[in-house]
């Protein structure tokens, strides 16, 4: 084949798949503030993702504040600089690490799991069935899951960076031997508003980011097992790079000057 | 209002492709109101394309569907989920929500669709539930829970809670024995005579077909070949229904598969 013809291709698919999940976005948005909305599956949706990723987390996000004051002492004592631990800390897991790792957990339990759940309704005629009991599958099925990411996330971030800040304490003040009220006296002053809000920002993209994806694969599913698996796969892999892009984007935004 | 003269569902001319590969050909097709109507066809000849056009689920690229004189093709999503009201549809594996227990998938409809209160929805559900042989106790199952059987009632129960004018059959005895396929046929004369409904059925087994049909229509390349009064498909004389009747492997359907 022609390279410029495979190129142009390329461009193409590559130009209508992202028309084709812009267009899915928006209407499922719409969907999310025109009645009727479906408090129940809402809750169903916010336990789901709130309730049950907490343990996931939380583990990772202490044992990111531990690694994180852990490794930045092995680093900073060649400079004599250990005093910048907690600052380094509590910035580096409100800013990025508790979102970012949160996101991509959410993304990993979540974005599969919807995935595979509207992929199965799909393949098994589930979802034709809500169609044609006069019930929008939009509305039923992607609003719940949007608004359940937007919202749940924040929250879970917000638990993430008092244990990840609590796990960077611990390693410094029981394994480390920091002064406990020096490091929490530090770790308060250096936070500012603008670090926590802007990883509230992030977690509430990634949230919507994490749930349309898993919803738009799992949707669009075709092909039985294999489609639904491909489903999952797909739902995970660009939902974990768009947190990453977003990522960049948000902070940018934020702290660039 | 339609008068008995005018086709409660009207096909004309309908054409439906994915990609290079064409379904339906030009399918036409008037079903009077009342009627039960089952198609035959193959495996792959377009029968679930022309229901899932007719529901709107899938759009035809040429063509006109009418439902009670009402074209349907082009109508919005709030014009379409009314006509939808007006029509119950069993899918071939059923397609029960595994997330609801039994009762709220057959009152599934009444409670999302026409706004009915919970407790209301429940008792009806229950009412139709039994209508298909099935007890109260099943009702607080879950459809994981039930044999191919139940579940093919469940749906029924679920295509009839509404009190459709229209209901659509696809493949209601696949994979179920003999006896349970039978059980199901008398279930949709039942249930189709007890509401006064319109039925379109879609099937290959011809026993079932016999049983619930007031007309057939055979359905090939996309196209409907012959449709006629049950009683006279034996003599239809088209090769192409005889050699389908019989399930024969010789004969035109054949040939023609062996040709490309």
């Amino acid at each position: 084949m022609n390279p410029l013809r495979a190129l142009g291709a390329a461009s193409l698919g590559f130009l209508a798949a992202t028309g084709r999940l812009t267009t899915f976005a928006l209407v499922g948005i719409q969907h999310c503030v025109r009645p009727p909305i479906y408090p129940r599956l809402i809750g169903r949706q916010m336990i789901d993702i709130g309730y049950y990723s907490l343990p996931v987390v939380a583990m990772t996000t202490l044992f990111a504040g531990m690694v994180l004051a852990l490794q930045s002492y092995t680093g900073f004592s060649r400079f004599a600089a250990e005093g910048a631990i907690p600052s380094v800390v509590v910035l580096s897991i409100t800013r990025e690490l508790s979102p970012v790792l949160a996101g991509l957990m959410i993304a990993g339990r979540i974005g599969a799991a919807m995935a595979a759940e509207l992929g199965t309704m799909r393949v098994t005629e589930q979802i034709d069935a809500l169609e044609t009991l006069s019930t929008n599958p939009m509305k039923y099925l992607i609003a719940p899951r949007l608004i359940a990411g937007v919202t749940m996330l924040p929250l879970l971030v917000l638990i993430g960076d008092i244990l990840g800040v609590f796990g960077g304490y611990l390693v410094s003040v029981y394994k480390l031997g920091f002064n406990e009220q020096v490091y929490l006296i530090n770790s308060w002053n250096f936070v500012e508003a603008q670090d926590i809000v802007s990883g509230l920002v992030k977690a509430a993209v990634f949230g919507f980011l994490v749930a349309l994806m898993g919803c738009y694969h799992g949707f669009h599913s075709r092909g039985g097992a294999q489609g639904v698996g491909a489903a999952t796969t797909n739902a995970v892999v660009s939902a974990s790079i768009l947190i990453l892009i977003a990522n960049y984007l948000i902070t940018e935004l934020f702290f660039a000057t | 209002m339609t008068d008995s003269k005018t086709p409660k569902i009207r096909l004309k001319d309908v054409h439906k492709s994915f990609g290079p590969k064409q379904i339906l050909r030009g399918f036409s097709l008037d079903v009077m109101p009342q009627e039960s109507v089952v198609i035959i066809g193959g495996s792959g000849t377009g029968k679930s394309v022309m229901l899932k056009c007719i529901l709107g689920l899938l759009s035809p690229e040429q063509g006109e569907i009418e439902i009670d004189g009402q074209p349907t093709v082009h109508l919005s999503n709030a014009d379409r989920e009314e006509v939808n009201a007006k029509i119950g549809m069993l899918f071939q594996n059923a397609a029960l929500f595994d997330s609801l227990p039994v009762w709220e998938n057959v009152a599934f409809g009444l409670i999302q669709g026409k706004r009915m209160k919970r407790k209301l929805a429940h008792d009806i559900a229950i009412e139709k539930l039994a209508q298909v042989g099935l007890g109260a106790d099943v009702g607080k199952m879950s459809p994981a829970d039930l044999s191919g059987g139940m579940r093919k009632r469940v749906g029924l129960a679920r295509a009839i809670a509404g009190d459709p004018d229209i209901i659509f059959f696809d493949e209601p005895t696949t994979g179920l024995d003999p006896i349970m396929g039978h059980v199901i046929d008398n279930l949709i004369v039942k249930c189709v005579k007890e509401v006064g409904a319109t039925a379109i059925s879609i099937t290959h087994d011809m026993p079932s077909a016999r049983r619930i049909a007031d007309r057939m229509a055979m359905l090939y390349q996309g196209k409907v070949i012959w449709h006629g009064p049950v009683g006279q498909i034996d003599n239809s004389g088209n090769d192409y229904v005889d050699q389908f009747i019989h399930g024969s492997a010789d004969g035109p359907i054949q040939m023609e598969l062996l040709k490309l």
